[in-house]
């Protein structure tokens, strides 16, 4: 049954309902709402939920339940996520499963509240020091929130990453009528012989640690890291081709632009302009063979590519076309929000 | 022939990294001690800092985790909340770890009465990175980032934890101890026995303050640096009790 | 069909509320919906507002750049948002704040004093459900009986102000029926 459920709270409930039982926040705007669900519905489910000192105290009692073998999230916003790249790094060394989500605000610094989605290149080539990647979500809608979010522990389980929502304030704020999928059993989850539970002992103990003082070591470790985000990129790839089909001109944007561009494309179609939308689900690992896809095609004609920042998807989306297509930008930032029509102006200048 | 003593199991084969004259052998040991008489070694978790003791988790013969720079408290919040009272964990920290970046980590663990021990290495100077000022460094010791001597007016004065953290609700006991003498040394298995017996009777937040010798970056033999950690160190951080709820 | 409505006003006169109901109207009438709120420090006692957008496929865009109805809680909103409204588009004014007239005259301006009828409903709180019997009444969007049922599912905890809400609904579409 469909109900009518905030983002924010939304993928809360979808966290817990996919296995979470520890939750550590720290107050931030636009993400409030997780950590004020969390404080009501964890103990619920006999779960761990602490307000921490800090979003670095947050990210790291996430670091010490996963560890020791919790399904454990935190969740922020763009300064807090900045506060929390330390901790992240540190997972992604220790390879620790987890499920870090951003409600991105417009920055740099304080910058704003409003929506943004400056963020991209933090989420998905790193953010923290180091060599490293985190599977990386952008959802366009509650509805697909709530489903990547519930399988999220699965898949940080399965490669041991941690994984990125990357959503925005648009997304944690609206509201919108889901279907909250079933309680997971948590007797079905894989069992984590790694984890550090305090059974272990002399030939059986656990250590969850990312030093590596030998370079051979440290070498061994991170090839270890890149061939599971090879795997990754085979298997978790996620993109929406939406009316690509006989499109000339692709306009490609993720998360909540993504669900805007939809409506531009709609139309632009009304006027019988060939426009198609390809949308990027995975921000890491990038859907770089559709982009291929599209751009050997002889009837697209250009890209363009929209986002609420200066340019920072774009770069990939060009890695991407290689050079096979002209790839436009238009990008808004300050918290202020791209519109349909802003979309099918931006389009149509091009076309004629 | 009688065994007159044996090393406990509680601790690895592992060669240990530390200089000759440095006392943190001294607190792992008395560390793996209490945690192996007191039943625990096969449930017990301890989280290792960054500094000296980064290689805790080579030594500790149990689960290990190791933190980022001064984020044990967080990290041990996070093992001890999922896994529960039952379990025995305790966080392994020196001064520049606990008393500098990791100073609101440690407050707040204390204030929200986190049920595990730390064991608290001061030794008044940065080890690892090669004897530059530490939060605890005393006024007029030299370091390699205060090469005339510690001043106030420029760099600020010592911190006293134990002084500071007995203020807090949540904090169950707190002791300072020196592991300058051997006296020091019994009186500190003594305070860690409690500190974790605490632990097990779910009392809330405890510490251990060793008074510890870097020799090496001290610039001195490692009978100087008892002396000093004597003479010296315990004017500015009397041992004793701080804190202890009933 | 899609229905895109701004609602706007002071924080406190139950605009993001007003605009929830719409949402779990269109909800019990099984249709799409998306409710975006403005968010952050407009929520402390400054302006406030929120886009609805109702829809019998998926919402593509929340955001609403012409809104097919505005509800003007109040005078700065009017000013604000006026312009914005599509052409031949309706708009709601609360004429017991608002002291202007709506400027321009592709619209449907319906002036309807929110503030007193909801006092006369027994509750000044209630102004916001008499705007959504306004709004129902001018958009045939939902019936009363409808709009009732989700009163009193959301007040299913205070039942005490059930009766205001439900006379400040009767108020709000009488009062455009009389102007109609």
């Amino acid at each position: 049954m469909k109900v009518l459920m905030k983002g924010n709270e939304a993928i809360a409930e979808a966290a817990i309902r996919g296995g979470c039982r520890a939750f550590f926040g720290y107050p931030i705007t636009p993400q409030n709402e997780i950590p004020e669900y969390m404080s009501c519905r964890m103990p619920q489910v006999g779960g761990v939920f602490i307000q921490s000192e800090s979003e670095v105290a947050a990210i790291n009692m996430v670091y010490g339940a996963a560890g020791a073998g919790a399904r454990a999230m935190t969740s922020s916003s763009s300064p807090g996520i900045s506060l929390k790249q330390e901790g992240i790094s540190y997972i992604c060394g220790a390879e620790l499963p987890c499920v870090i989500v951003n409600m991105v605000r417009c920055g740099p610094g304080l910058g704003g509240i409003q929506p943004g989605q400056g963020d991209y290149f933090q989420a998905v080539k790193g953010g923290g020091h180091g060599d490293y990647r985190m599977l990386t979500y952008g959802p366009s809608t509650v509805q697909e929130a709530v489903d990547i979010i519930y399988d999220a522990f699965d898949k940080a389980d399965e490669y041991r990453v941690p994984v990125m929502i990357l959503g925005d304030g648009m997304l944690g704020q609206i509201m919108e009528a889901v279907e909250i999928p079933p309680m997971k059993d948590p007797a079905t989850f894989p069992k984590k012989e790694w984890a550090t539970t305090g059974k272990g002992y002399g030939d059986t103990r656990r250590i969850i640690n990312s030093l590596y003082i030998k370079p051979d070591e440290l070498e061994e470790v991170t090839n270890r890291l890149f061939d599971k985000y090879k795997i990754m990129a085979e298997r978790e790839v996620m993109a929406e081709n939406y009316m690509t089909d006989d499109a000339e001109i692709i306009i490609t944007a993720y998360g909540t632009v993504g669900r805007i561009a939809k409506s531009a494309v709609n139309i632009l179609r009304e006027e019988g302009i060939k426009a198609g939308l390809l949308r990027p689900i995975t921000l890491y690992p990038f859907p770089e063979k559709e982009y291929k896809k599209l751009a050997q095609r002889k009837d697209v004609k250009m890209f363009y590519c929209f986002e609420l920042s200066m340019g920072q998807m774009v770069e990939d989306v060009r890695l991407s076309v290689d050079g096979k297509k002209p790839t436009l930008f238009y990008g808004r930032t300050g918290g202020n929000v791209i519109s349909p029509e802003d979309i099918v102006k931006a389009v149509k200048s091009e076309v004629k | 022939m009688a065994t007159v003593f044996k090393k406990t199991s509680m601790l690895t084969d592992a060669p240990s990294h530390y200089c000759p004259g440095c006392t943190h052998g001294v607190a792992h040991r008395l560390t793996a001690e209490v945690i192996e008489e007191l039943g625990y070694k096969e449930n017990v978790v301890g989280v290792a800092p960054v500094g000296c003791a980064v290689f805790a988790y080579n030594y500790f013969n149990c689960d290990m985790q190791q933190a980022a720079h001064g984020r044990a408290p967080a990290v041990a919040t996070g093992i001890k909340r999922v896994l529960g009272e039952d379990t025995l964990v305790f966080a392994y920290q020196g001064d520049g770890d606990l008393a500098s970046i990791g100073l609101a980590e440690i407050v707040h663990s204390a204030a929200r009465g986190e049920n595990f021990t730390v064991i608290f290495i001061n030794n008044a100077i940065y080890g690892m990175t090669g004897g530059q000022m530490a939060p605890t460094t005393l006024l007029g010791q030299k370091a390699t980032t205060c090469q005339a001597g510690r001043d106030p007016k420029v760099n600020g004065n010592p911190i006293k934890i134990c002084e500071m953290l007995s203020t807090l609700d949540g904090v169950a006991y707190v002791e300072r101890v020196a592991l300058g003498s051997v006296g020091g040394i019994r009186k500190a298995k003594r305070a860690l026995t409690k500190a974790f017996k605490y632990q097990i009777e779910k009392k809330g937040f405890t510490l251990v303050e060793m008074l510890s010798t870097c020799p090496t970056n001290w610039r001195m033999t490692p009978k100087q640096a008892m002396d000093y950690v004597n003479e010296e160190m315990q004017k500015i951080y009397p041992p004793g009790v701080f804190k202890e709820v009933k | 069909m899609e229905e895109k409505i701004i609602i706007a006003g002071f924080g406190g006169q139950g605009v993001l509320s007003l605009g929830q109901f719409l949402a779990y109207a269109a909800i019990r009438d099984k249709k799409e919906v998306t409710w975006l709120p403005s968010y952050g420090p407009e929520m402390r006692g400054g302006t406030s507002n929120c886009s609805v957008v109702i829809s019998d496929k998926q919402v593509a865009s929340p955001i609403i750049e012409s809104p097919d109805c505005l509800i003007a809680m109040n005078k700065p909103s009017l000013i604000k948002f006026e312009e914005k409204v599509k052409n031949g588009g309706t708009i709601i004014v609360n004429s017991s704040l608002v002291d202007i007239k709506v400027q321009r005259q592709d619209l449907n301006a319906y002036y309807v004093p929110l503030n007193d009828l909801a006092n006369q409903a027994g509750n000044v709180r209630t102004a916001n459900i008499v705007a959504l019997g306004a709004y129902i009444q001018i958009s045939k969007l939902f019936t009363k009986e409808t709009i009732e049922e989700v009163i009193k599912e959301q007040f299913s905890k205070k039942p005490k102000v059930i009766p205001y809400n439900l006379k400040a609904l009767e108020l709000g579409i009488e009062a455009v029926k009389v102007s109609v």
